[in-house]
């Protein structure tokens, strides 16, 4: 079995206005030491898959009857929906599985030390002493290529840059040694040159760790250069899902081509920029069948609008739920 | 006349005070450096860099939002000439209505309770373009369609409005009074890429037929590649590079704009690792480096660009530069 496997999860809002489906029937698996990156536009449901990992959603959030979050932990394992109390749910969050958030300035309390963030949450977690657990916050900072560390670990989130409190945010969801990273935008508040520093600590951590990570972005390129596998999420369903550079340079659904094709490129300065038709439909009002159908370019009158597709393989491990994919003469390149 | 720089920018410093102090001047913080530039008519032009680089404030000192504390900026439309640094308060009034500003945040622009009608409409009753209810519905009607806004959208209020929606009413408001010259501020920064691509294309064809210059300040490189005619790269508020857009992305002279093409992720995972880092951050503007401003990160740095400020020159036809090491 993988480390992680979620099977059929739903995750419904009750709302004012009515239920709301923000994340509707999906499945993937995390092996470990893999990265598998959760790629989408706003209100697509992927920082909300990543928030039920850990039961992080707000109260007023329900599951589906079916939907399963199985984690394996040592020769067991255990799903994450059925754990009821916080504290059944500190094996999970901060133990299991840890997360870091796209603002990192709005993750540390402002008015206690990044050192004593630090050691709070080792003491949860660990059994190390107080003394033992500032070393090895001390030693964390250093290793994710904070200068200073030791006068780094008194002072304050308001002190440092925002590249390196993004530094520190992963040092401190790091020093508990969990079996999966979330990172959900990691790196979209941070400028290109800092990204890529951040990036780039990221993919060294990964060998260093052997964890598996969940990397949630909007931005394909930044997909492209960390993830070994990508989901593509529109609306609360993956839509297609595979091996990075199957995905990225043969995607097999409508919605995955139609992204690329409005990303400018700086290598296609000449090309003109095709943006997706319409806008993303409200959650209140999902459209039935596909739920791309009202924005796709290819859809197939009378049937996308009605039929939900379901998932198929186009090669070994990248699958796409699309019609079109179900008889490959009418394909389009 | 083409040959003729609408904005016409020379050795502008902006300072801004920080904190306060009883006796004497406080500290002041130099966020615009000596910055030099020319922007042509109906063109767009690019300003990119990184956070803190001085982009935003040498947009707002354009439109005279930010002090000048010294150099010039001229405005040259037909036969009105602006000298923006020091216009009377009738002046700046009329330069108002030729230049104008799209703001960044399309959620938090529009005022939630007006009607979208009244939003756009409210630049021409301040400015007192119109005499008649009537005339500014016409002006609304009509450049909502520019904007490609259904006429039924101008009797809700935003909140009905999803962000690439929101943006569209954003720049009917900004065209509404019909500018010459618009600073877009990191104007489809907040929208998704299958929006994002939708707003660049409206803001080309709207630039295209209402004959608009712009200046398209931005952080995202490849944005700025496919709009823009001329760049500028920002690097702790100086100028390091200007060139024509093919030129710039095609042969980059400068340090750091190589550096910054290359932390650009590619879509290619064939790419990985190809980056050229940058180590450190962008340093504190209260107490920039000496010299070149860019040596505490550049990978080439000697001697010389510790203790000189590079010449500001151009090194080929268009394209000009800031760095000792460029011949």
């Amino acid at each position: 079995m993988s480390l992680l496997s979620v099977e059929n999860l739903e995750v419904l809002f009750n709302t004012d206005d009515g239920v709301i489906t923000a994340v509707d029937k999906i499945g993937f698996e995390l092996e470990e030491g893999e990265v598998l990156g959760l790629v989408g536009e706003s209100g697509s449901g992927k920082s909300v898959t990543a928030k039920s990992l850990m039961q992080l959603n707000p109260l007023n959030t329900f599951y589906g009857k079916n939907s399963s979050i199985r984690l394996k932990l040592g020769v067991g394992e255990l799903d994450v929906l059925r754990l009821k109390s916080s504290k059944e749910l500190v094996v999970v969050r901060g133990g299991a599985i840890s997360m870091i958030f796209q603002e990192p300035m709005a993750s540390f309390a402002p008015a206690i030390t990044i050192g004593s963030q630090m050691v709070e949450q080792l003491m949860i977690h660990t059994s190390l002493s107080r003394s033992a657990a500032q070393e090895l916050s001390i030693e964390m900072l250093q290793r994710v290529g904070i200068s200073e560390a030791d006068k780094r670990f008194h002072q304050y989130a308001f002190e440092l840059s925002g590249g390196m409190r993004q530094r520190a945010m992963i040092a401190m969801a790091l020093s508990t040694k969990p079996k999966i990273l979330i990172a959900d935008e990691p790196t979209t508040a941070l400028d290109v040159t800092i990204q890529a520093q951040v990036l780039d600590l990221m993919k060294d951590l990964i060998q260093e760790f052997g964890m598996a990570i969940l990397f949630i972005t909007h931005d394909l390129g930044v997909i492209a250069q960390v993830a070994d596998r990508v989901a593509v999420m529109y609306l609360g369903r993956i839509v297609e899902s595979g091996p990075v550079k199957q995905v990225l340079h043969s995607p097999a659904h409508p919605y995955t081509r139609s992204l690329l094709n409005s990303l400018p490129k700086l290598d296609a300065l000449d090309e003109p920029l095709t943006p997706i038709p319409g806008d993303i439909p409200s959650p209140l009002e999902r459209p039935p069948g596909c739920v791309f159908h009202t924005r796709c370019p290819e859809a197939i009158a009378g049937k996308c609008s009605s039929e939900i597709p379901i998932s198929v393989n186009v090669e070994p491990g990248h699958q796409s739920a699309c019609f079109l994919n179900e008889s490959p003469v009418e394909k389009t390149a | 006349m083409s040959n003729q720089p609408l904005v016409e920018v020379e050795n502008l410093n902006v300072d801004f005070p920080l904190g306060r102090s009883l006796l004497g001047k406080p500290p002041m913080l130099r966020a615009v450096n000596d910055v030099s530039l020319k922007i042509m008519p109906q063109t767009f032009f690019g300003l990119v860099g990184e956070s803190g680089s001085g982009k935003t404030t040498l947009g707002r000192a354009m439109l005279r939002a930010a002090p000048i504390t010294s150099g010039t900026i001229s405005f040259n439309h037909g036969n009105t000439k602006y000298d923006v640094g020091a216009m009377s308060k009738m002046e700046l009034k009329e330069y108002r209505k030729k230049a104008q500003l799209i703001f960044q945040d399309p959620y938090a622009a529009l005022n939630p309770r007006m009607t979208v009608r009244d939003i756009i409409a409210e630049p021409l009753e301040v400015m007192e373009l119109v005499q008649t209810r009537e005339e500014a519905d016409q002006k609304v009607r009509e450049i909502a369609s520019k904007c490609r806004l259904n006429l039924e959208h101008l009797r809700r209020f935003p909140h009905a409005f999803s962000g690439g929606q929101r943006q569209r009413i954003s720049i009917a408001r900004t065209l509404v009074c019909s500018p010459n010259f618009v600073v877009a501020d990191e104007s489809v920064a907040a929208l998704d890429v299958s929006i994002q691509a939708d707003i660049l294309n409206l803001l080309k064809s709207l630039q295209n037929n209402l004959g608009l210059t712009f200046l398209f300040i931005s952080h995202d490189l490849s944005v700025v590649a496919h709009i823009c005619d001329t760049v500028a790269v920002m690097y702790l508020g100086t100028i390091v590079e200007s060139a024509p857009t093919r030129s710039l992305f095609t042969q980059p002279k400068h340090p750091y704009t190589k550096a910054l093409l290359s932390a650009i992720p590619t879509l290619n995972p064939e790419d990985r690792g190809k980056a050229q880092k940058l180590e450190g951050e962008i340093p504190s503007p209260v107490n920039p480096p000496s010299g070149c401003r860019f040596h505490t990160r550049c990978p080439v740095a000697e001697d010389r660009c510790r203790k000189e400020v590079p010449q500001w020159r151009e090194s080929s036809p268009g394209h000009s530069v800031a760095c000792h090491l460029v011949g």
